[in-house]
Order: structure tokens, then C-alpha cells, then sequence
């Protein structure tokens, strides 16, 4: 909303590209990639040149990714100020993490339609196409919005309300002591009491982020293993997979990326398809290395796809198969139906119990869809390792978490220097207003409701 | 018979605490100035509780008195006890209230209204206005005066068709048994002013003689000379205490067993209450789980014996509220004087207001105070000042002045009404604040003194003043930014006598007073005395120093919002030609005709990406001016 900070955002399609464009705009798109960039100094290159280097995470000092960067300072670019395009790798995984950095270094997320805003506000879009940037935001807004509650686990908000509610309490506690002085009828608000809460509600944001950060999530994919014996159609299922999503093996050539992850999009939620532990490589796997540490590979997985033949009977290296995924999430993919069925149905659903059975001819392209519906149901169903798992999967959510989090540190920071607590609240605040924003609740009038409702005030 | 009584640059309709602040401020910016009032016995009457201060509102009355306005050099000279609240919490929270000696109080503003020059006091109930071609030209009293003006302030307060409710009595009154204002609302409302039903109400009073003060505590005023004018240097020291008390479960069983005979428990539909102000009933009826309640009593002056029970604010029958008074320790056989009773009135929704407090449908026409939806004498009074100025600014053709956000309280209360409204009497309180921490009651000279100076209800003597104070601050604050305070025995002392750890290497005596454990005397122990420095300009480096990281980090929160206050809004808008805004956004966008871009992002239900869209529009505009 305000005209002169860095804004940024993914410029390209998600997972559809060989090349993820991260593109900073504003009078620090230059210094902010210059903190992040190992290579030529970006201040002072060509307007409008491109270079290689690395972006180094300053957290960890590590590599994260190897880029090209292009320079092009204001006014002759599309917003009129000064942009940096970071090309990375494609896929999810590299660009949300360059994203992310740098967000830390004090880039804003663009709001939906803010670059071009931009351009029109500094006069590169003239005055005909006003109109259309304007539907053009409100249409952004929209759908980024439906993505957003779409992508919001039901369990993270209503973790967030939880955190929020908890933390209204507490100000609305210091708020009373405040404007009440004279109320005698809670005890004033101590230093400990709060900082137990700080910490309280620090240590649950940690925890989301962290979940966030392991990879558990949507925006790096559900790390998903194939498994079967040999010739079952691992490999046709991949393909199958790979041809209905459009899905990019992310391999650029002349890079030196010796890994190769691999994601298909179903309908909407990305795979990152694992080879665990070679296993879908390996004959008998579980023969070779035993059940627990099988099982201990197959925990990497978020998501087993587990193919049986159906031209076949169960034996040993099946049922050895059965016994190694026991207690994970899978789903069995029973192949081949176009050909004489020899495996006993009624044995298979007596192991799988109540997980999803799908029956597919890969081979005649049927039942693809059904193992499609398959997948995304046991994802939008929670069922994924939904033990404790919550998925924050949106960067601005990230992002708002990370600013709830360095508020509430600077709340705990107030506290340990001894600051009155109406300094302190200051900071609480924010991070109630921060939270507040995650799940669309902005009204201001919630703290005045909450004194009210919470207290019995008189004088 | 409608006979001409004269012209005057500004009229103020009322003599309440909006009312004479509007009047002492456009006579005093040079509007030749008539106030109206019912009854000029009852100037700035004080209908209800018999303090002024608090919590944000102490911290209002210094931003009055710093913009030249009445209220804190009146309660100056006319309070028993002043004491400073939340002392133990930070300075951002401090407030002065004061117990007022009620007819002391209407004794002293009443003088100073007849002493101004510019100003003309006189009786009289204003039953309609002037209105010629939209645009108001004055008002006509009952008695047929037809007064013509350029500009017109109403300060009716709780007047306009009120009506007293208690049990089952009700009757057409205002506060105090003073005639209703009645024409003057049917009239309103006739000029398309949309009116909206608010109650308030009071306890009973009890006469002194027959409180039985041993069981109650007392609630002593504080030893320390102070007073909320920048211009007090004379201080009351004979002080009178309040005295608190609570009520217990036989008063909570009287009112459970009664409450079907309250006004307003009895079913009828009522006008909307304050939240923050319960009645007795409300209370117990809302907390049912709470034993008991504070009851404070509060002497109502120095020479009556009338107590003012706070806390007991009801509209039961009479007959219940001596039970439930006689129920309460101390109170057994305490007699009472005058009953509480609650009162109806209608309010001007106040979102038909520009932020200068002039209707937008009505040029001319300015209303403040209590029929703005507001209650308290403070808020009336930080109305009435600004209603007064932006009146007088219209006639004498000077800029308006609208206080934002980061100004004053008076910015946050006035912006919050024309650009939010409010569904109950509304009442100020530092959570409605978002930069309490630069609204202070030790800034408010440093805040808003240069505004009252410009307009000329500031002395030029005070502003000498004002500014030497200003200037000594910097001065010592560059003075302590140079001072190398050294670990020598002697500051070691010091630290340890304060509870700080000691020093282990030289410091600057300026980074030393960030400690919390310190403050300007201590350190001023330890390095050259600066014997000029007068305590209030101490106050003020010891919380410039001690919360500069905080103080910056709000500034620059001001800075982000000053950037879209600076947007502004061409008055010629069309926001049903702006395609992608919501439809709710478009209502209430063309309801508020907020003046800039961050008044708009204020209202609710306009969501960041109507503002977006806002921006682009009224760039677009600018685009399309300078093709032309």
C-alpha cells in the first residue's frame, strides 16, 4: 500500500516452467539482492544485464541456489523503479526458498496486482488501461484470496484464532489495568504472567514454522515413494502421472545439479516423487534390508503409492511390502486390470484395512483419474501424517508468521529490559494484528468488544 | 413573533463543556460570538460524575489546554482532590483526574464566558434554524429571536427529546430536571439529519452527614502540587477524600428480585447504553458470578453535603434504589438526596460530519459534544474546541484544522467518529489509540502548543515560555550526549543505591539514563549540575531517553500513515463510476466521503484492494487533468 518500499513476488506460473523468476521492485530491490548475492557487485553493473552467481541464505550462510540475475534500474523497466529478476531453478522448492530470503532481508510481498499498479501509478501505463488494472486487482485479490482460504488448513486457522484469542486476553488484561487503574477486581497483569504468554504463544509459532520449514508442506510438495515388485508398472505410473499434470523434470541443462527431484501437479497440489532409499529401483528391497529400516526409509515419504498386480498372486516380497508401510499413509493402485485377474481382492482389502484401493490399466490409460481423486482427497481430507501436522503452505502466511514471531521477541526483549508493560503490550498488539491477517480478521474493534465482555467496568 | 435580535460571525447552541469551549475559542480567534444556553445558571454543569481526568481523558484536557482552551485552567481552580493515575506503569499511561467542586466548577466558567471579549452570553432555547438555499444562516429561539450568523455550532448534549426514566416514571426532560430541547430535534431531523436513540444514566446522591464513613476506605487525593494547565502555578492543597465501598448479595438479590421494575430491564425498546458505564443492574445481570462491586463516594463540592455514589447508576424505581443504598456498608442509614434515574436523548450519527465537525449536508452547520454520539465532559469539551475553531476558521477565512492520529486523543476521537461512527455512546480510551506511546499528558504543550499559538488562543508570553522549555530539553539533551560518565566509586554508588548493575566501562551520561533503574536526578548526582533545568523539562528527557528506540519505531508508523492522509480525495468523486470496487466498500465509502486515501483504509468494509483501487482511480484523475 505504500508507493515507495521493495515489493516482491514470484513472477512465473508455479511448477510449470524450467525457469522461476523472483522479481523485486522498488528504490532496495538492488541493495536487498546485493546482501543475498554471491557474485559481481550488483551495484554497480550495466543497467539492464544479466549475471551468474549464488544466493547464500545469510541465516546459514549455505548456498541455496544457483541464479541468474538481472539488473535493470528505474525508470526505464515496467514498474519505473528499479527491478531485479532472479532466475532460478523451476519447480517449487529453489524459488520459494530464494523467495523467502528475501523476504528476510526486508523485501515486501507484492499484494495481488501491485507491480502492475505500480507501473500505472509512475505513469508506464497509461491513462486507457487504467480500468484494467483496476479489474485486474480486484480479479488478483479474488482469486488470491480464494486460493489463500483454500490453502489454509482448517486446523491452522483455527490454531491461529486460538494464539490470537489467547493473546486478546492478555492485552485486553493490560488494557483494563490501564484505563481502569481503579478496578480492583483481577490482579494487575504482572511482568511474569506475561512473559510466560510471550513465550507461550513464541513457541507455538516457532513450532508452525518449523513444520513449515521440514518440508512438510504444500508449497515443496508431498514427498510421495512409488513401491511394487518388479514389473508392476512403477514406471508407467510415473509416466502417467507426469504426462496428465504436465509436470517438468527439473533438470536445466548446462547446471551443475547432479540431484533430480521430480514433481507432478495433481490437480493442484504438487508431488515430489521420492526414490526412497532406492527402493523403487532396488529388487526386494525389503528382503535385502529388512522391515524396520525399510520402514524407517519409508517414513521420509509423506505419501506411499504402493502398486500390486493384478495378473498376479500376493507373495513373500508383497506381503514383506505390506508389513514395512503398516502404519504410514499409502494408498494401493491394483494395475493391470485389463489382464486376467489372479490376486485374491478380498486377501488385499483384508491387509489394506480402511485405506484407499484404487484399480488402474495403465496401460489403457484407465483409472487414472480415480487415483488422481484419490490423492487429493487424502491430502484435502487431512489425512496426510495428520497426527500433528499443520500445513502453512502460503508465503504471505510465512511471512506473517515471521513478523508475528520477531514482534513477539521484541515484546520478550521490552520485558527483559524491564519496560512497563504498556510498552510491552505495544508489541503484543502487533503480533495479534499480524496473526489477524493470516486469517483475513482485521477488525479493530475486537480488543474494546473483548475489555467489555472480559471485565465488569464501572469508574 | 419572529423579530430580528441581531448578527454574529459564530452562534453556539448550548453552554455545556462542548459549548463553552466552542464559544471561548471562536471569540477568542476573533468571531463575534452569541452562546445560547436554557439556563445560565447551569454553565459547564456537571449532570453526572463529579470528576474530569482519567485514563485518556486527563490526557485530553492537557491537549485542550495546550490548543488555549478552558477546561484544565477551570478545574484548576476548582477541585478537592487531584491525583495522578497508573504511576506505576509508563509514561504513556499516565493520567491526571481530579474530584471537581461542582458549583465552584459552573462559578469559575461562567465568569470567564462573561469576561471575554468577542463573546455575548445570553438565555434562551433554540427551537429551529436559519436555513437559506442548504446552507445554515443562524437560528430562532422560542421566545421568536431570529440571530443570523455565518456559522452555527449545536452542543445540545443529552437535551434533544430526552427523556428521564426510572422504574416506571418516565417524562420529556434533560439532565437535572432542565427542560428538553424537543423542536430543535424535530427540526433536525426534518433537514434530513439522520438521528440516532442513546441512553445514559446516574447514580443516586446521598447526603454526607449520614454515611457512616468507618466502614468504608478512604481514597485520599495526593500530597504532590499538580494540575492539568500548562499555566496552573497556584495548587489547592486542602484536599477532600473519596471514600469506596462494595456491594454484597443482599444488595445483588434487591436488584435480581426488582429488576423487572427497571426502565430498562421492563421489555420496552430502548436507546443504546454505554458498555463502559454499566448500570447497577447491568452489572449483576451481565457478571452474575462477581460477590460484589466498588462503590466510590464522591464529595460534589467543598460547601454541599451531596455525595455522588459511583457506581450505583440505575433506572429503578425509587422506592428499590433506598433498599439497595441502604443495603451497602457505610450506606445503612444514609439518606438520599436525589434519586439515579437513566435518560434518553437523540444523537446525530455523527458520520454525517466532515473531521472539522461541519454536517456535510449542511454548510454552515457544526454540532460537538454529546449529540455526536459521545459521552463524557472531556470528550464534549475536545468537540467544542475544535467545532469553535473550524467554525471561526470558516468566517475569518483561515485553513481548518483537523488534528490526526498521531496529533492528540482529540484526532483519534474526532476521526473515529466521522469515519467509523459508533453504535453506543462513545467514550474515549488509550486502546483506541494506536500511538499512545507519542500521545502523552507531559507532551501535549510539546504537541499541539504551536497550533493554539497560531491560531491566537495562546498568550505570547506562554509561547515564550513554551519554547524556551522546548529548547532547554534539546539543549540538555545534547549536553548528556557528550557528558563521559566514568566507573569511579562514587557512580558505582549511585548504580548500586538504584539497583543497577555497575559500570564497567566509561559511558555516555546519555546512553546511561536508558537504564530503567535511573532517571535524570540520579545521574545528575554524578556529573556537573545543570541548576537550570526545571522538573518538567527533567520529565521529559527522562522519557525522550528512556523510550527513544519505542518512541522511533511509532514515528515511524506515523510516517506510513502520514503518507496516505496525503493522498487526498477530490470532493468530486463518483465512486459509482469506479467499476472494481466491492459493493459494500462503494456504500460506505459514498456514506463517510473520507477526505484522503488513509481516512478511507479506516472505514470498515473498505479492504485493502478497494484501496488499491482507490489509488489507482484518483491517480488516473491526476493523469487526466494534466493531459487537459
Amino acid at each position: 500500500m505504500f508507493e515507495t518500499d521493495t515489493i516482491t513476488a514470484i513472477s512465473t506460473p508455479i511448477g510449470e516452467g524450467a525457469i522461476s523468476i523472483v522479481r523485486l521492485s522498488g528504490a532496495n530491490a538492488i541493495e536487498i539482492t546485493s546482501k543475498i548475492y554471491k557474485g559481481k557487485n550488483l551495484a554497480e553493473v550495466d543497467s539492464h544485464t544479466i549475471h551468474y552467481g549464488k544466493i547464500i541464505d545469510p541465516a546459514t550462510n549455505d548456498v541455496a541456489e544457483e541464479v541468474m540475475v538481472t539488473v535493470m534500474r528505474g525508470p526505464k523497466t515496467f514498474t519505473r523503479e528499479d527491478v531485479v529478476e532472479i532466475n532460478c531453478h523451476g519447480g517449487l522448492v529453489s524459488v520459494n526458498r530464494v523467495l523467502e530470503i528475501v523476504l528476510s532481508q526486508g523485501a515486501r510481498l507484492a499484494e495481488p496486482g501491485e507491480f502492475t499498479k505500480r507501473a500505472f501509478l509512475n505513469g508506464r501505463i497509461d491513462l486507457s488501461q487504467a480500468e484494467a488494472v483496476m479489474d485486474l486487482i480486484r480479479a488478483k485479490t479474488d482469486k488470491a484470496m480464494n486460493v489463500a482460504l483454500k490453502q489454509m488448513d482448517g486446523r491452522l486457522s483455527s490454531l491461529i484464532k486460538k494464539y490470537r484469542q489467547s493473546l486478546l486476553e492478555t492485552v485486553a488484561h493490560v488494557e483494563v489495568n490501564i484505563d481502569y487503574p481503579e478496578y480492583d477486581d483481577v490482579e494487575e497483569m504482572s511482568h511474569e504472567m506475561m512473559r510466560q504468554k510471550t513465550k507461550e504463544v513464541h513457541a507455538e509459532i516457532e513450532e508452525l514454522l518449523s513444520v513449515a520449514k521440514q518440508g512438510k508442506i504444500l508449497r515443496e510438495g508431498i514427498a510421495t515413494a512409488i513401491i511394487g515388485r518388479p514389473n508392476v508398472g512403477k514406471s508407467s505410473l510415473l509416466n502417467a502421472l507426469v504426462q496428465e499434470s504436465k509436470a517438468i523434470v527439473t533438470d536445466i541443462p548446462g547446471t551443475t545439479r547432479d540431484i533430480i527431484e521430480e514433481y507432478v501437479n495433481v490437480r493442484g497440489i504438487p508431488l515430489r516423487l521420492v526414490d526412497t532409499a532406492g527402493i523403487r529401483e532396488t529388487e526386494d528391497i525389503v528382503e535385502r534390508i529388512g522391515v524396520e529400516r525399510s520402514r524407517q526409509a519409508l517414513k521420509e515419504a509423506d505419501l506411499i503409492l504402493f502398486v500390486l498386480n493384478y495378473n498376479e498372486e500376493l507373495n513373500e516380497e508383497d506381503l514383506r511390502l505390506f508389513e514395512a508401510i503398516q502404519g504410514l499413509e499409502y494408498i494401493v493402485i491394483i494395475n493391470k486390470t485389463d489382464l486376467e485377474q489372479k490376486l485374491d481382492l478380498e486377501k488385499v482389502k483384508e491387509l489394506v484395512g480402511d485405506k484407499r484401493i484404487v484399480t488402474t490399466s495403465l496401460l489403457m490409460e484407465e483409472g487414472i483419474a480415480e487415483l488422481e481423486g484419490a490423492i487429493a482427497d487424502s491430502f484435502f481430507a487431512g489425512e496426510i501424517d495428520s497426527g500433528d501436522l499443520t500445513y502453512v503452505s502460503n508465503a504471505r502466511h510465512i511471512q506473517l508468521l515471521n513478523q508475528s514471531k520477531k514482534a513477539l521477541e521484541d515484546a520478550m526483549d521490552s520485558l527483559e529490559m524491564g519496560m512497563p508493560l504498556d510498552i510491552v503490550q505495544i508489541d503484543v498488539t502487533r503480533t495479534w494484528e499480524f496473526l489477524g491477517e493470516i486469517i483475513g480478521d482485521t477488525a479493530s474493534d475486537s480488543l474494546i468488544d473483548q475489555l467489555f465482555s472480559q471485565f465488569c467496568l464501572g469508574k | 413573533m419572529v423579530y430580528d435580535a441581531g448578527h454574529y460571525d459564530t452562534i453556539v447552541v448550548g453552554a455545556g463543556h462542548a459549548g463553552v469551549e466552542a464559544g471561548l475559542a471562536a471569540a477568542r480567534m476573533g468571531a463575534k460570538t452569541l452562546m445560547l444556553s436554557l439556563n445560565l445558571d447551569m454553565v459547564a454543569f456537571m449532570p453526572c460524575n463529579p470528576s474530569i481526568g482519567g485514563p485518556a481523558k486527563g490526557i485530553v484536557v492537557r491537549e485542550i489546554d495546550a490548543l488555549g482552551g478552558e477546561m484544565a485552567k477551570t478545574i484548576d481552580k476548582a477541585y478537592i482532590q487531584m491525583r495522578m493515575l497508573n504511576t506505576g506503569k509508563g509514561p504513556a499511561v499516565q493520567a491526571l483526574r481530579a474530584q471537581a467542586d461542582k458549583p465552584i466548577y459552573i462559578k469559575e466558567m461562567k465568569q470567564t464566558l462573561e469576561n471575554q471579549k468577542n463573546l455575548t452570553l445570553r438565555q434562551g432555547m433554540v427551537d429551529d434554524l436559519i436555513i437559506e438555499d442548504g446552507v445554515c444562516k443562524g437560528v430562532i429561539t422560542e421566545t421568536g429571536a431570529a440571530y443570523r450568523a455565518e456559522t452555527v455550532i449545536i452542543t445540545t448534549g443529552t437535551f434533544m427529546r430526552g427523556k428521564v426514566l426510572m422504574g416506571d416514571l418516565e417524562y420529556e426532560s434533560g439532565p437535572n430536571n432542565q427542560r428538553p430541547s424537543i423542536k430543535l430535534s424535530e427540526n433536525l431531523e426534518k433537514l434530513g439529519i439522520e438521528l440516532v436513540r442513546f441512553k445514559t444514566g446516574t447514580p443516586p446522591r446521598v447526603n454526607s452527614h449520614t454515611i457512616d464513613y468507618s466502614k468504608t476506605e478512604i481514597q485520599p487525593g495526593d500530597d504532590k502540587p499538580q494540575g492539568f494547565s500548562y499555566e496552573t502555578t497556584e495548587f489547592i492543597m486542602d484536599q477532600i477524600p473519596c471514600w469506596l465501598t462494595y456491594t454484597n448479595e443482599f444488595t445483588h438479590q434487591i436488584i435480581n428480585d426488582n429488576l423487572g421494575l427497571s426502565a430498562m430491564y421492563s421489555g420496552a425498546k430502548r436507546g443504546t447504553g454505554p458498555r463502559y458505564c454499566p448500570s447497577i443492574e447491568d452489572k449483576i445481570v451481565r457478571f452474575n458470578d462477581k460477590p460484589r462491586h466498588q462503590v466510590f463516594l464522591e464529595p460534589e463540592g467543598r460547601d454541599t453535603e451531596e455525595v455522588y455514589v459511583q457506581g450505583l447508576s440505575t433506572s429503578l424505581p425509587e422506592s428499590v434504589q433506598h433498599e439497595i443504598i441502604r443495603s451497602v456498608p457505610g450506606l445503612e442509614n444514609a439518606e438520599m438526596m436525589r434519586p439515579g434515574y437513566a435518560i434518553e436523548y437523540d444523537a446525530v450519527v455523527p458520520t454525517q460530519l466532515w473531521p472539522t465537525l461541519e454536517l456535510k449536508n449542511i454548510p454552515g452547520l457544526f454540532t460537538a459534544g454529546q449529540i455526536n454520539g459521545t459521552s463524557g465532559y472531556e470528550e464534549a469539551a475536545a468537540q467544542g474546541i475544535m467545532a469553535g475553531i473550524n467554525a471561526a476558521a470558516k468566517v475569518l477565512g483561515k485553513e481548518p484544522v483537523i488534528l490526526d492520529r498521531s496529533q492528540g486523543y482529540i484526532g483519534v476521537l474526532i476521526d473515529d467518529l466521522v469515519t467509523k461512527g459508533t453504535k453506543e455512546p462513545y467514550r474515549l480510551l488509550t486502546s483506541r489509540a494506536e500511538y499512545r506511546l507519542l500521545l502523552r499528558h507531559d507532551n501535549a504543550d510539546l504537541r499541539l502548543t504551536d497550533i493554539g499559538y497560531e491560531l491566537g488562543l495562546i498568550s505570547e508570553e506562554r509561547y515564550q515560555r513554551f519554547q524556551m522549555k522546548k529548547q532547554l530539553v534539546e539543549e540538555e539533551k545534547e549536553r548528556l550526549r557528550k557528558i563521559t560518565i566514568k566507573p569511579t566509586p562514587e557512580v558505582q554508588t549511585m548504580l548500586e543505591g538504584a539497583g543497577a548493575t555497575p559500570l564497567r566501562e566509561p559511558m555516555k551520561a546519555y546512553d546511561l539514563l536508558k537504564r530503567p533503574e535511573l532517571n535524570y536526578e540520579l545521574i545528575d548526582q554524578v556529573i556537573e549540575s545543570n541548576t537550570e533545568i526545571p522538573t518538567d523539562v527533567k520529565e521529559q528527557i527522562d522519557i525522550q531517553v528512556k523510550y527513544e528506540g519505542y518512541i522511533k519505531k511509532a514515528n515511524e508508523q506515523v510516517e506510513r500513515m502520514k503518507k496516505m492522509e496525503d493522498k487526498k480525495i477530490p470532493d468530486d468523486i463518483d465512486y459509482d463510476a469506479i467499476s472494481g470496487l466491492a459493493t459494500e466498500a462503494r456504500q460506505k465509502l459514498k456514506l463517510v466521503r473520507p477526505l484522503s486515501v488513509g481516512q478511507a483504509s479506516r472505514i470498515s468494509g473498505v479492504n485493502p484492494a478497494d484501496v488499491s483501487i482507490l489509488l489507482v482511480y484518483i491517480e488516473q484523475g491526476r493523469i487526466a487533468k494534466i493531459a487537459n
